[in-house]
């Protein structure tokens, strides 16, 4: 073990770190409660009280999983990775702008859920103007938003700290990673932003009478893709540079991981239309440009799947396996570090196999909007993503909280993750074969007047209530766990999995930290993709719509 | 920078294979007309039932079995509901919203478009078979979003 296997971070970055995953698995647990219901409520099961709405649940299950359990848990695993990164701790700079990040997101969060739950905020995390919620739901969101930016801020004035004191030398992979992801954040968000400062706040509080929908839904949508990759993202570093670590090998390559995330910088911001593709008001060859740029954004993901598996052939090979397949065997399948995130992987395939299905016009046109697509960002974020997240937690907690990850405690997140897996493969596969049969996605129980298609639905519907009943289990599992391992495992010293880069690969080209270049290219494809029709859509306006509360 | 050949393969069948997929999607979408619907008419979202064709609601025969079906969507139901249209009609569906954002979707068919408030959104289907189709909303509208649906009648 050499000196870099050793630093642990320091207590004032440990704090803060926590600070953001307590808040994240609060989050969680709400959603996870909030989930559960919609199943039962959708498959016929239950019905609800009065004082409670399902689209009030699904209001709150959205923000909290969404939004609130994610960009929560990812500027905490950064914070957590940056201080691992940089001898343990953070710059006095990081720390402070992390620290204000911290309360303008949490104040934000609560300001959110209080109108939700007044049911003055029903509609949904998408927003959909005109459907006109409190103000202080979007002044909430603006300050999760805003929040979040100043969590980034933390991460590039940390980034900054380190290249002063290692002048010339490449950046640790994990910190650059972190970088590439807030400034993709940094950038998505000025979509979403600008809805809400600038048409939502001040429609919402009265002083303009009226909001255009289709600008408002095309700034959401710049936001709303690049925000699953700021969900994937965070994932990828994780196996990038701690799944080698944990199987005992080496990161395969340091400047095809680099290339991947600086792809995902050009690739995922000009694509938004893909999520309005059934909308009029935007032309088809805008739709088609949108199309072509969303496929492009595989290629990392292939880049991703070639170098985990290199990692994983390399490193059984050198534990001595001999056949084609032998190293498979030599993998850690005991260590829920390593299992869970496999897994992860694994459903990553038909997860986006879906998605370039979505991203297809024609295709889109037989699931878009059915629960099709609530299926795949189940298999997408709800199991790779989240898998990943829940293993990270497994070893940051307690390496945070100065305690170990005990065997009892490995073994129950191993029945968590199995739990975890069959309840989604349930409910999600109910919901792909419903969302090609054309049942609507957010919608409350309903049979249509008795319309025979519709009741044709109700078992698979039932189906996915199950599946939600074994996620449900499987979430007090994983809470019960990030208790355990926050305040009552055994002291001791829990490692953070930091890789090292392999011996034979090359040295690491410098253009690829050359920030102001791939931000500009990044900034030239968004002018391109979307330039012209937002111009056109500012500029051929229709009459504004009012506001409207119909829940 | 270096490339393990094996990567270099893996990416070139990845790419090639996306690229072929991006041609026929283009092909399919240009050289035989099926775009997504993309219709770029607008209308006074506060001005629905006075704007024509939406202050006369209702199926107008257009050709030999061909007809235009105007339809007002809002929160929460479309008007006229229960249309009755003969077996092979060609039905060009045009709607907009009264309110706020819904959508059309006739589940078994590839009728699917948003319906927006100050846009007008048009789509066409062949209904080949007799039977009892279901029109649902399948965008989040309010709290009677789950039961906005009506019938097309084929006979």
């Amino acid at each position: 073990m050499n000196r870099e296997d050793n630093v642990r971070v320091d207590r004032a970055a440990a704090k803060l770190s926590l600070a953001h995953i307590y808040v994240a698995f609060i989050g969680f647990a709400i959603a996870a409660l909030c989930g559960l219901l919609q199943g039962l409520v959708r498959g016929g099961i239950v019905t609800l009280p009065k004082w409670l709405g399902y689209y009030q649940l699904l209001t709150t299950h959205g923000v909290m999983m969404g939004l609130v359990f994610t960009t929560f848990f990812i500027i905490g695993l950064f914070l957590a990775g940056a201080a691992r990164t940089s001898d343990g701790k953070l710059s006095p700079a990081a720390s402070k702008l992390g620290w204000i990040g911290w309360w303008m997101m949490t104040i934000g969060t609560g300001m959110a859920t209080v109108t939700i739950l007044m049911n003055d905020a029903s509609v949904l995390y998408t927003f959909y103007a005109p459907m006109k919620a409190s103000p202080w739901f979007y002044v909430g969101a603006a300050l999760l938003v805003v929040g979040s930016w100043f969590g980034g801020y933390a991460i590039f004035a940390n980034y900054a700290a380190w290249k002063k004191a290692n002048r010339g030398k490449t950046s640790p992979l994990f910190q650059y990673m972190a970088v590439s992801t807030m400034i993709l954040w940094q950038i998505a968000t000025l979509g979403v932003a600008v809805e809400v400062v600038f048409q939502l706040i001040p429609w919402s509080f009265g002083w303009v009478d009226g909001v255009d929908i289709l600008l408002s839904r095309s700034l959401f949508w710049f936001f709303g893709h690049p925000l699953v990759y700021f969900w994937l993202m965070p994932a990828y570093a994780v196996w990038y540079v701690s799944i080698p670590k944990i199987i005992g090998g080496k990161v395969f390559s340091d400047s095809l991981a680099r290339t991947s995330f600086v792809l995902f910088i050009l690739l995922s911001m000009p694509v938004g239309f893909h999520h309005q593709l059934m909308e009029p008001g935007i032309s088809a060859s805008w739709k088609m440009i949108h199309v072509i740029l969303t496929l492009m954004v595989v290629v990392p993901s292939l880049m991703t799947a070639f170098s985990m598996f290199a990692t994983f052939e390399t490193t059984g090979r050198a534990k001595g396996a001999k056949s084609l397949f032998g190293w498979f065997k030599t993998l850690p399948w005991g260590d829920v570090r390593f299992f869970a995130p496999f897994m992860g992987m694994l459903y990553f395939i038909p997860a986006g196999a879906g998605g370039i299905i979505n991203a297809s016009n024609q295709l889109n046109q037989v699931i878009h909007n059915t629960i099709w697509v609530t299926g795949h960002f189940h298999l997408t974020v709800g199991t790779s993503v989240a898998l990943t997240f829940f293993a990270a937690a497994y070893w940051i907690i307690p390496h945070l909280t100065g305690r170990k990850l005990t065997k009892t405690a490995n073994r129950l997140g191993i029945v968590q993750t199995v739990l975890w897996l069959v309840g989604m493969s349930m409910m999600s596969g109910a919901m792909h074969f419903l969302g090609l049969q054309g049942a609507p996605r957010r919608t409350d129980y309903t049979t249509y007047f008795n319309d025979e298609t519709a009741l044709g639905w109700m078992s698979y519907q039932k189906l996915m209530a199950m599946g939600g009943e074994i996620l449900f289990f499987s979430s007090i599992l994983l809470i019960g766990l990030v208790v355990y391992l926050a305040f009552f495992a055994p002291k001791g010293e829990e490692e953070f999995p930091i890789g090292e880069t392999s011996e034979n690969a090359e040295a690491t080209p410098k253009v690829l930290e050359r920030w102001g270049l791939w931000v500009g290219i990044a900034a030239f494809l968004i002018v391109l993709a979307y330039g012209v029709p937002l111009a056109q859509q500012i500029n051929h306006a229709p009459p504004a719509s009012a506001g409207f509360r119909t829940w | 920078m270096h490339l393990h050949r094996y990567e270099k393969i893996w990416l070139m069948l990845g790419t090639g294979a996306l690229a072929l997929f991006i041609v026929i999607l283009s092909v399919n979408a240009f050289a035989m007309g099926m775009t997504p619907p993309s219709h770029m008419e607008m209308i006074d979202p506060k001005k629905v039932d006075q704007t024509a064709p939406f202050d006369k609601p209702g199926l107008k025969k257009i050709g030999p079995n061909e007809y235009e079906l105007v339809m007002v969507s809002f929160a929460f139901g479309y008007q006229p509901g229960n249309v009755e249209v003969p077996k092979g009609a060609k039905v060009t569906f045009i709607t907009t919203s009264k309110d706020v954002v819904h959508g059309f979707q006739i589940p078994g068919t590839n009728v699917n478009t948003m319906v927006l408030p100050g846009h007008v959104s048009k789509i066409t289907h062949t209904f080949d078979e007799p039977g009892k189709f279901l029109i649902l909303c399948n965008e989040y509208c309010g709290a009677g979003h789950q039961i906005m649906a009506t019938h097309v009648i084929v006979k």
